[in-house]
């Protein structure tokens, strides 16, 4: 667990972060969202002290972080930020080598680790862990400097508009790897972006900051239905509410009995990606099959549309 | 369609070489204007030019001219990349062997006095087809590796030449003859004078380099500083050096036993030092500032010390900029330690100002090619050196 203990920075007379408070749980996604300039960079660089507060305390299971020497902390967090930052005279998989090296592990599991987390990431450790940086596209860069935070199998995993430099299709891919890494490891994951549709997509909780300020924090659903200030408001976007709400749920939460025409759906797909499947081939109720190709029931217009009212 | 007019550009293209127009324009006034060597009664009298028939026998003289032509034929025309090499490489090597041939034809067997030194014709005609090889050269645009082992060979000739004795009888090795031991004497004080200077700037230079980078009140101070120093004449600057080293000498113990004086070597070293720090600082300064912020965003955020940051990511990042300015200075170096001669610091300046005194242009040469020698050679090693550590990686956008 991560808590932020009235933390406050102030750099001159200007207050980039004031007075945050706010409690991470292990194992989740936590995505902090806000304009430029809202501070929740610094917030996140204030967890691993590459910022340090000016006052207020952050405790990481329950120990100040500035009880061990900045490095050593800096060691057991993962940091992955915009651009990857990769070292581009360091091959793929010395880059990916970087923490493990640090830390004094052994060769052979360092080269296992990096297999492992390439293979993981989808590319092919032969081919890709002797090129340069330079060599690879962006989408793989940036899959690469993920690897390289999580190489050293952190807890903590802290993420500066990672997918930011990625073009739409590959964002989209990047934050479903995302997804299915944060389940392998179980890893705890802050995230900052100001993508709304980023946040929605892979928060279990969402902390909005507006001047400094956390002005909410909660799972998508209550900020979506409860937004506590005008702010909030504007950033979802009042005309997007119902298509997130949608987004956040699953097909296979909306599966009601029954039978349909047509291509199946799968289960995974979100209720919003469902309702736009329904609108575009024209029918009112699609099948939807499981994992393993069986069909688990079917998804109707109407029952998407009633779950995308104001809930009450 | 697309081909058929490339074809017709190049029909009515003439079939000349741009550059090779202007090589064969030097060469042939080198080889039929320009005077080929010069014969002296004495080292210090004006000398007569000789042309190529004149200065050489007769079957060599049109030998030479044969080749010479023909080499300009090569140049003219658009040929393909090797004969042009092989043409130009033939013409100097025919160049290098004949001219020492010019001592015997002109000079009677008995007389120790007369010189012949190789004229403004053969100087003309040699740098026209160095141009030549250089063009072609950079036509094949060889690799770090390749560039040295041409590099060897061109040394290695003109050693052959020089330990054959095929050029003995020209003046400037008759200038060498009587000096032989205090040639490598020179040369060694001019190497230590040149690298030692180098070394100790580096080895200030660099950590210099490193606190300007992070202090940034530091940088512009140090810079500019380092700047005025560029500024100095070098004369000037030993002249400003005499008085505090005057001073060390006399006041400090132990300084005069290891050679600190107002004049000799140790200002020589000192003003040498203070020239070379600039291309160091600044280039480390340069190198530093070009490490992507993400990479050291990254480094620190990863758990790496400041040390270990600046090992492992900045200094091999910022490398080849550093070398280059390494580069800048041993060039330099080699050329101002000429200079060190003006204040007894010994070198090749020696021979140079000594010839200046004695109106002896042989005795001059003997100091300055191979100065010329060094410098061009320390700056093909490092060029090649700065390609082998940086491309890797900087063929591509950085972060």
């Amino acid at each position: 667990m991560i808590e932020f203990d009235r933390v406050t920075k102030r750099y001159d007379e200007t207050e980039v972060v004031s007075d945050v408070s706010l409690a991470v749980m292990p194992h989740t996604i936590t995505v902090i969202v806000g304009t430029s300039g809202s501070g929740k960079t610094t917030l996140i660089r204030m967890v691993n002290r590459l910022v340090e507060p000016t006052s207020g305390m952050i405790r990481i299971d329950g120990e100040d972080n500035r009880l061990v020497p900045e490095f050593e902390l800096r060691r057991r967090i993962g940091y992955a930020i915009q651009g990857h930052g990769l070292f581009p005279h360091r091959t793929v998989a010395q880059n990916i080598a970087t923490v493990p090296t640090l830390l004094g592990w052994e060769r052979g599991r360092i080269k296992a680790k990096v297999e492992e987390l390439l293979t993981l990431f989808q590319l092919d450790p032969d081919f890709f862990g002797p090129r340069y940086p330079h060599e690879l596209s962006g989408g793989q860069q940036q899959r690469v400097g993920v690897a390289r935070a999580l190489a050293a199998e952190p807890n903590l995993l802290l993420m500066d508009e990672p997918f930011g430099a990625l073009d739409p299709i590959i964002r989209a891919k990047a934050q479903d790897d995302l997804l299915a890494i944060q389940k392998h490891f179980g890893t705890t994951i802050i995230l900052v972006t100001h993508d709304m549709e980023e946040a929605f997509h892979l928060a279990d909780r969402i902390a909005v900051m507006d001047k400094g300020e956390v002005v909410q924090h909660g799972t998508p659903a209550e900020m979506l239905v409860r937004p506590a200030t005008p702010f909030v408001e504007e950033l979802i976007g009042a005309t997007e509410r119902p298509f997130r709400l949608l987004a956040i749920e699953t097909a296979g939460d909306a599966v009601e009995p029954g039978t349909a025409e047509g291509t199946p759906i799968p289960e995974a797909l979100s209720q919003r990606e469902a309702l736009s499947e329904l609108l575009w081939s024209g029918r009112s109720a699609l099948p939807v099959a499981a994992a393993n190709g069986a069909i688990v029931g079917k998804v109707s217009l109407d029952g998407l549309v009633k779950r995308a009212a104001r809930p009450r | 369609m697309a081909i058929g007019v490339i074809r017709e550009t190049e029909r009515r293209s003439l079939p000349f070489d741009k550059l090779g127009v202007i090589i064969a324009a030097l060469a042939v006034y080198g080889a039929f204007l320009a005077p080929f060597a010069t014969f002296r009664a004495n080292r210090i009298v004006q000398g007569e030019g000789k042309a190529i028939l004149e200065a050489l026998p007769p079957s060599l003289g049109y030998g030479l001219l044969a080749l010479v032509t023909f080499a300009i034929v090569v140049a003219v025309l658009k040929t393909s990349v090797p004969v042009r090499m092989a043409a130009a490489f033939a013409a100097l090597l025919a160049l290098g062997f004949l001219i020492g041939s010019c001592a015997g034809n002109l000079v009677p067997a008995e007389n120790a006095y007369a010189r012949v030194s190789p004229a403004s014709g053969f100087w003309v005609l040699v740098f026209a087809f160095a141009l030549l090889v250089a063009d072609a050269l950079t036509r094949l645009n060889p690799g770090p590796g390749l560039r040295l082992l041409f590099l060897a060979g061109a040394l290695a000739l003109v050693g052959a030449m020089l330990a054959t004795g095929r050029w003995d009888g020209l003046s400037i090795l008759k200038e060498y003859a009587s000096r032989a031991d205090t040639f490598w004497a020179e040369a060694g004080r001019h190497l230590t004078l040149a690298l030692g200077s180098l070394v100790a700037a580096t080895v200030v230079g660099l950590p210099l380099g490193i606190l300007c980078h992070r202090v940034e009140r530091l940088r512009a101070a140090v810079l500019n500083v380092l700047n005025a120093i560029q500024t100095i004449p070098s004369i000037a600057l030993f002249g400003i050096l005499i008085g505090p080293l005057g001073w060390i000498a006399a006041h400090v113990p132990g300084a005069e036993a290891i050679g600190v004086r107002g004049i000799g070597v140790a200002p020589a070293f000192v003003a040498l030092f203070l020239y070379s720090l600039l291309p160091v600082v600044a280039n480390t300064v340069v190198g530093l500032a070009g490490v992507p912020r993400a990479a050291n965003d990254a480094a620190r955020g990863l758990g790496m010390t400041e040390w270990q940051r600046l090992v492992t990511v900045e200094f091999p990042l910022a490398f080849p900029v550093i070398l280059a300015g390494i580069r800048i200075v041993l060039v330099q170096n080699i050329g101002l330690a000429t200079i060190a001669a003006l204040i007894g610091g010994g070198g090749f300046g020696v021979f140079v100002f000594q010839g200046i005194g004695q109106t002896a242009m042989d005795l001059v040469l003997l100091g300055a090619v191979p100065t010329v020698v060094l410098a061009f050679t320390a700056a093909i090693v490092l060029d090649a050196l700065i390609e082998v550590t940086g491309p890797k990686h900087s063929r591509g956008k950085a972060a």
